[in-house]
């Protein structure tokens, strides 16, 4: 197969062009808006008729997650910065010492979590913050699904910390430095990326091991499909989708691969309700495929700046991206 | 200085001393140079002399062990980190300098810009610059281990404070230096005082650039008089109190450098080598060569830190230019023979 992708169904030609004029770092939807989260200073509200730059901080993004109401940003200027789909922006938080606002999340009832330095933070949905410090500067937050719990990826493993409760976090060990986190959508399985190129996973309920190795490269972007049986993951010249249907996850099972290309695949994101994801390679291209079969629709061709950002709307109908050069685009299907 | 390498990688200097030895010193004279330059400057938290620059990041020297079973193979996480949020801001400075403390080792910075792949793709680590304090380092190198680990890591060595002692103490504090490691650049300096080409822009880690291992000390037409008064040929470096320059071996640590004229096979020499460093990588600091092997019209390049080697053709050898084989270690407790031995082994 070659990266020209003779054969291979295209929808090009559908493509919104959006000159973001600087790289995106994320691309979330608010209601029927892309909103391009742009590496430095502004969000980049990308409606049908009109386009809209709104300034949310004073430097680099650094950070940035949604819950599909909301975006929260953290900045090398210290803010953490929660933006409604007006583009209404408010200041969550400075860091007093005005330390770089490393990661961000939002949780499932409202709350809000940043770190900055060694410290992880929290904002409850009744306005409280509380913090926690972590044994080495956390490289990676993420809220469980259920409840008040944040995971908070570092050195050694991940610590799981209850906000509300006064007892010290529950502690997942793996020696190594863990860069990011997710949980499976049904809250069972927390996964880890590593420094080196693999991932490391923990079934929560024993806190059984899980390694997923066999990259070519860190892996910097994941995706739980639609119905949380997979997490698609980049990092390879392939899209690495790592089972998690079964009671014990990917253990003892092989990945599935697909859409092998000559680039390196660089970003996911996998369609809200389909067994379908899109992939963002290192060469620009972006391919839509199907799960079950690996079929596949180009939705960019390659040629340019990597992909940085991709992101779906609520229903699906919409697929926005990101490119490191500024050109990034909306794709209707 | 230079300008930006072709390769459009941001070029990363590195800025270790012990504490005191004028780091800080130098790292603002550098800033304050009317050179048109923009930094982003990569600073210990607990540092407490201020700094007049735009770009500041505070950093807290997380060091990090990898996975893969190497106990020497660590990287810096907090540079990780930063370096990819800095590039977020790329276009806004040229160059990075990163400031460790007085205590950090260099190696864990070194490798961080070959191990971790995205720093490694859009930076690159320049050079190894470590202020000494003319006056203490002596005692220094006797009960502080990271001293003398900077020392052996450097690129490039400023002896500062040279106002605080006599020429005879200098010349003690060279040998002493040149014991540990012969293959840095040497410049005295008073205030950390200096011209910025001498620091900045010197592509220590590029393998293009390397053209030639010699101690150097044995350079004498570098195009720059810092007033030495050495110059000689040494040898073997073997020779004690030759024309006025004293030799020190350094108890610990020390250098170790082989030439052959024999062409080398290279499939017994990067077994050898390989090998020689998953062993002894804990103990090897860095390592350079120039290889040439039999039947190959190009010349071959090194270099290492601890147990991750990195090499390439380097270009044609020239018509008439002597096709020697030269490799040198530095490290901590040597393995001096069986490195001479293997190395030898090597031969085609």
């Amino acid at each position: 197969m070659t990266d020209t992708r003779a054969g291979t169904t295209s929808i090009t030609e559908r493509i919104r062009p959006v000159k973001a004029d600087a790289a995106a770092v994320a691309v979330h939807y608010l209601g029927d808006t892309p909103v391009f989260v742009l590496a430095e200073e502004a969000l980049l509200f990308a409606g049908e008729s009109s386009e809209r730059r709104v300034a949310v901080h004073k430097g680099a993004i650094l950070a940035a997650a949604t819950d599909g109401k909301r975006i929260v940003t953290g900045g090398d200027d210290g803010a953490v910065v929660i933006t409604d789909a007006q583009g209404e922006h408010q200041i969550v938080a400075t860091d007093e010492k005005r330390r770089w606002i490393d990661h961000v999340a939002l949780g499932p009832d409202g709350a809000v979590a940043w770190s900055a330095g060694k410290t992880a933070f929290v904002q409850t949905n009744k306005g409280d913050v509380r913090s926690f410090d972590a044994p080495s500067t956390p490289a990676g937050l993420a809220f469980a699904p259920k409840g008040l719990r944040l995971a908070i990826a570092h050195y050694n493993g991940v610590s799981l910390w209850f906000p509300n409760v006064q007892a010290a976090p529950e502690k997942l060990e793996w020696k190594g430095s863990h860069l990011g986190v997710t949980l499976s959508p049904d809250g069972r399985f927390l996964v880890t990326s590593m420094q080196e190129p693999m991932l490391h996973g923990w079934r929560i309920a024993d806190g059984k091991h899980m390694r997923m190795s066999g990259y070519a490269a860190r892996v910097r972007s994941w995706s739980w499909s639609a119905d949380g049986g997979f997490l698609a993951t980049s990092g390879s010249d392939q899209v690495i989708l790592w089972p998690f249907q079964g009671k014990d996850g990917p253990m003892g099972k092989q990945p599935r691969l697909l859409a092998p290309s000559q680039a390196r695949v660089v970003v996911v994101a996998c369609h809200p309700k389909q067994p379908v994801l899109a992939a963002g390679y290192a060469d620009g291209m972006v391919l839509l495929v199907r799960i079950d079969d690996g079929a596949e629709v180009l939705a960019r061709r390659p040629g340019s700046a990597p992909v940085t950002a991709l992101g779906w709307d609520a229903a699906g109908a919409m697929l926005a991206f990101g490119t490191e050069d500024g050109e990034s685009g909306i794709l209707r299907l | 200085m230079s300008d930006k390498p072709a390769s459009g990688k941001i070029p990363v200097t590195v800025l270790t001393g012990y504490l005191g030895a004028g780091k800080t010193t130098l790292l603002n004279r550098i800033l304050s140079e009317p050179h048109g330059k923009k930094f982003a400057v990569i600073v210990n938290e607990f540092g407490e002399i201020g700094i007049d620059n735009d770009l500041i990041v505070n950093a807290d020297e997380e060091v990090f062990e990898m996975n893969n079973g190497c106990i020497c193979c660590t990287v810096r996480g907090d540079l990780v980190r930063i370096i990819d949020g800095l590039m977020r801001r790329k276009g806004k400075f040229d160059a990075i300098i990163v400031e460790t403390t007085g205590l950090a080792d260099p190696a864990p910075v070194a490798q961080t810009f070959f191990v971790d792949e995205a720093v490694g793709a859009k930076t690159k680590l320049d050079a190894v610059i470590t202020v000494a304090d003319a006056k203490w380092l002596k005692d220094r190198l006797k009960d502080a281990p990271e001293a003398k680990n900077q020392i052996a890591f450097a690129d490039v060595i400023l002896i500062n404070k040279t106002d605080l002692v006599t020429e005879e103490e200098l010349r003690e504090i060279e040998a002493r230096i040149r014991g540990i490691n012969p293959y840095a650049k040497l410049h005295r300096t008073e205030r950390a005082k200096i011209a910025l080409e001498e620091v900045l822009g010197r592509n220590a880690f590029d393998l293009d650039r390397i053209l030639d291992i010699e101690p150097e000390f044995l350079h004498r037409d570098d195009g720059h008089d810092h007033g030495h008064d050495h110059g000689h040929d040494h040898g073997d470096g073997h020779h004690h109190h030759h024309g006025g320059l004293k030799h020190y071996h350094d108890e610990d640590m020390q250098s170790v450098a082989i030439r052959t004229d024999k062409p080398l096979n290279p499939d017994k020499f990067f077994p050898w080598v390989q090998d020689l460093v998953a062993n002894d990588g804990p103990s090897i600091l860095r390592c350079k060569g120039i290889l040439a092997f039999k039947d190959d019209p190009e010349r071959f390049v090194f270099q290492g830190v601890h147990m991750i080697l990195d090499g390439d053709h380097q270009r044609a050898w020239a018509e008439g230019e002597k096709r020697d084989s030269r490799i040198v270690f530095i490290g901590r407790n040597l393995p001096e023979d069986k490195i001479r031995e293997g190395f030898a082994s090597c031969v085609a």
